[in-house]
This record gives structure tokens, sequence and C-alpha cells, in this order.
């Protein structure tokens, strides 16, 4: 065999090899000591751009494709969990890789982002998700919701209504409702294979004899389009109404869980109940202490150490929207 | 000479995703798709975009008879995705249909297991019309009511074919449509009538 005969596992790019270079297109550094040259940027790597050194948006594109293949399947078969092949991110679990995937496989040039945290835009998680799309995608970011093309959010629905053109996207830690009632992924899967949702009810029923109502308050498991029961992440109850027949596309992430779900646009979402013991939301006694806001979900916020408290909005560009018109709260503790 | 791939590959994958994304979000409601793409013929430039935003090693990839009769096309698809190409539909991750007219049942592709409905094929079909507001009527998720959409040509006896492929929802094939300049999602979710 001649020095220059080609091996015959040569990975041949028309056999199916990996694309992109890097190694697979069979060069070979000859000497070891020397550090590889660095790739040259593909065209239309944005490197340049947002001068961040980073693909557009963070991944790589072959993990994108992955991702938007998962996100196809999710939106196909409403409320099921698909599984994919979650990355690290430069970020800890928890802190929604999983959201983040999802953003950064869908986002565009085009897009408008706003990433929310409880309703909030301005909290750590939410800033620094914010600042990492900006920095490697350069796209626009806001706070205002009916500005936003993607909102991505740890928990909370705004409270403004979500209009066709917008995709939000739910950062989740634990994506199968049924894990705390069954350990085993090999029977929760075959639970959801079989639609067999009783030990759920039975949860709930246990919630009524307990406590003499269902006491569960986020996470409020729900039935997507008359099929799968899924885990709303930990919304507070109060949002689940805003997922059914939401005109906006709602996509699942969970990073650590490695699934994504999706409920697409007009959605039949039902919060499981009893006839006896309907779904209800919680019911808050004071108007926000800032902008008067009723029937918003309030946070409760501690004024000292005698007790004293106050009831804001949670959704935090609502709150400063109503105040820009011209709505005032009490401004008092409660 | 071999023909190029997308022009900017990350945007114009990213655009390609979020139209077939947008499609399968609300079926029967066409999007626009400008791929930008000169593929050799049999393969439409939609078909084209649709297999390089979205194939890569990992899919399996099947070609109906005229697209697999062109070796032109099956170097163009191995060139620029890497995606191996197979003659077992019933293994396929996509399935990229040329000839509509002369798909074969929907039946013979992937549908997914009961744990595992993901596993399902895509059919990527290309149509020669998608006029909507007429013609198939639709309902399911990602529908505000009922949607219309007029598709053509169609295999034979498609309305009975996607009823039997939702009938055993969550198992079934994935339905992604073409027509020049545009797309139009049909998921395994969706009901098709005829009126």
């Amino acid at each position: 065999m001649s020095e220059t005969a080609m091996p015959a596992s040569f990975p041949s790019p028309l056999r199916g090899g990996v694309r992109g270079g890097g190694g697979a297109d069979g060069t070979v550094a000859l000497d070891p000591a020397l550090p590889p040259p660095p790739a040259p940027p593909r065209k239309g790597e944005e490197r340049g751009d947002t001068g961040s050194g980073y693909n557009f948006a963070y991944l790589d594109e072959g993990t994108k494709r992955m991702i938007r293949r998962a996100i196809l399947k999710a939106i196909a078969v409403p409320g099921y969990q698909v599984p994919f092949a979650s990355r690290e991110m430069p970020m800890p679990y928890g802190w929604g890789t999983g959201g983040v995937q999802v953003t950064a496989a869908i986002l565009g040039r085009a897009d408008v982002l706003k990433v929310i945290d409880q309703g909030a835009d301005d909290t750590t998680n939410a800033v620094s998700i914010r600042r990492f799309f900006a920095k490697t995608s350069g796209v626009a970011t806001t706070t205002r919701t009916a500005e936003a093309t993607i909102i991505q959010t740890r928990h909370r629905i705004p409270e403004t209504p979500l209009s066709e053109g917008q995709t939000l996207v739910y950062q989740v830690p634990i994506p199968e409702p049924l894990r705390f009632l069954e350990p085993r992924e090999t029977e929760t899967r075959q639970l959801h294979a079989l639609a067999e949702y009783g030990a759920m009810q039975v949860k709930l029923y246990e919630d009524i004899s307990r406590h003499g109502h269902i006491a569960t308050t986020y996470a409020y498991p729900v039935e997507v389009a008359g099929r799968y029961v899924m885990d709303p992440s930990p919304t507070p109850k109060f949002d689940n109404p805003k997922m059914d027949d939401c005109p906006a596309l709602q996509l699942f992430g969970a990073g650590r869980e490695r699934r994504i779900y999706a409920v697409p646009p007009y959605t039949r979402v039902r919060s499981l109940d009893f006839e006896d013991h309907p779904f209800r939301v919680q019911e808050f006694t004071y108007p926000c202490a800032l902008c008067g806001a009723e029937g918003v979900y309030l946070d409760e916020v501690l004024l000292d150490d005698a007790g004293r408290r106050m009831f804001v909005c949670s959704d935090t560009d609502h709150c400063e929207g109503r105040r820009a018109d011209g709505h005032v709260g009490t401004g008092d503790a409660a | 000479m071999l023909a190029p791939g997308f022009a900017d590959p990350v945007h114009d994958a990213q655009d390609t995703f979020r139209a077939v994304m947008d499609a399968l979000a609300r079926p029967g409601r066409p999007r626009p798709l400008r791929a930008g793409l000169e593929p050799p013929a049999p393969l439409t430039p939609e078909l084209a975009a649709v297999a390089l935003a979205l194939t890569d090693a990992d899919t399996p990839v099947w070609l109906d008879a005229g697209l697999a009769a062109a070796p032109e096309v099956a170097v163009y698809l191995r060139f620029h995705t890497g995606a191996p190409l197979t003659d077992d539909p019933a293994v396929a991750a996509f399935a990229l249909i040329g000839d509509p007219a002369r798909c074969p049942p929907l039946g013979t592709f992937a549908c997914g297991t009961p744990a595992y409905p993901d596993t399902a094929t895509t059919l990527v079909l290309a149509l020669a019309t998608i006029t909507e507001g007429a013609g198939l009527c639709l309902a399911g998720p990602g529908i505000r009511g009922t949607a219309r959409v007029a598709l053509a040509p169609l295999p034979e006896g498609f309305v009975a074919q996607c009823a039997e492929n939702r009938a055993d929802f969550p198992l079934g094939v994935d339905l992604i449509l073409t027509a020049p300049g545009r797309v139009v999602g049909l998921p395994r979710s969706t009901a098709v009538t005829e009126n």
C-alpha cells in the first residue's frame, strides 16, 4: 500500500459524513505540537456582527437542527414530551437552559425578544438571558409584551393578551406531570402511551380529602387537546386559563430533563378537576398597590420586620404600562 | 457542476424552519417560503430548502421514485446535508415526494410507537398549487374553528388516508406540503374532510 493510498474507511462527505468540517473531511494535523488553525468563519456565521465570536444565537447549526426537529414533532403531537439531546449551556441547570435552547433554535434576525422571570423583566435571570441573546445574536430586545415576537418566560404568562404573531417559550424544571407519582421514566412513558391518568385524579382527590379543596396552586396539571396530560411548568394556576385557546404558539423546554413539548395556537387546554370541585384560580382581596389593577396576579412584598406587606403586580410591564396611563394604586401596605 | 446550497446557511435555514414551524403550528394557513435554491430537477427549490434546513446525518431520508431516478438529486442532498438515503420508507425520518399523485399510502411510512410517537416520518411533498380559503376543510389544534385549503395534485383517496392517519393518534405521519414559494402544514393532529 503506497503512502498516498486513501484508507478504506475514509469518511466521504458524499456517504453521510458529518458536515461542516471539523475533522470529518479527513484532514489530519501533521504535527501534534502545533495547534490546529482556527476554522475560518463560515459564510453567514455572524462573528463580525455581534463581536461575540459565537455562531448566531450561540448554538451550532447541527444542534439547532436537532432542536428544530424536536419542536416540529412537539407541535404535531400537542402535549407530548419529545426527547432531545440537550446541550451544556453557559448557565447552570435550573436557570432556564431548556428555554434558552428552544429560543436559540427558533430565533431569527427580525425577532424582538422579551424575557421574564415570574412576570418581571428586571430580575437576575431575565436580565442575564436577555443580555445573553443580545450579545450572541444581536436581536432587538424589549420589555413590552405587545412589541415582542418571542417571549421567554420562567413561570408566568403576561397579563397583556398574547397575539398570533407571538411565541411563548417556557423554562421547565420537571416536564413530567406524573413524576412525583411514579418516579420511573419507563413507567410514566407507558402511562402516557395508554393515556392512563387515573393517578393524577387520585392526587387531586387526596387534596380535597385532606384540605377540602384542590390545594395545588402551581404546576397545576392540564389536559392538552383531549389527549396528553401536561405539566404547564410551575406557573401559578392563575395563568392556566390563558393557555386555553391562546392565539400564540407555546413551546416548553426542559434542559436538564431533556424534553421539549408544545401547545399549538387555539388548542384546548383543560385544567383537571371534578364536577363537584371545579377548577378555580386564585383571587386577591386587594388591588395592586402601585397601579390599582384588579384581576391580575399579585406578588406579596414584605415591607418591614413588623410584618407590614403590600401586594403589587407580578407582571412589571403591565404595571408600568398602567401607571404610565395614569392609573394609581393606594401605594400603602395592605 | 454541483448546485450551491443556502447562500446564507445560518439565516436561510432559520427562515425555512420558521416558515415550516408556523405552517405546522397553524395547519391550513400557507406561509411564504423563499429559499433561493436552484437544485437539480426534479427536486424543487422548496423540497431542497426543507431538506437542507432540517436533515443531517441523524435523519434517514427516503426519496420517491421520480427523485430517486435522478442521481444528481442524491448527490446534491448527500453533499449539502450528509443525510443517509434509505430505500425503506418505514425507517425514514423524512420523505421527499416530488410526485404527490403517486405518493405511496401514508401507512407505508413510520408512524412512531405509542411510547415514542415522535419517531414518525415527516413527509415533504412538492405540490403544484396551494390555495387558501377553498377546498379541503381542516380542524384541530392550531386552527381557530375550521380552515380551508385547496391542494393539487394529491394522492388517490387523500382524505380517507388522512382520516386513517389520524385514527391512531398520537401515531401517524406529519405532512409538510410545498408549492412554488409557499408551504402549508398538515400535522397528524389535523382532521381533514371534503367539506
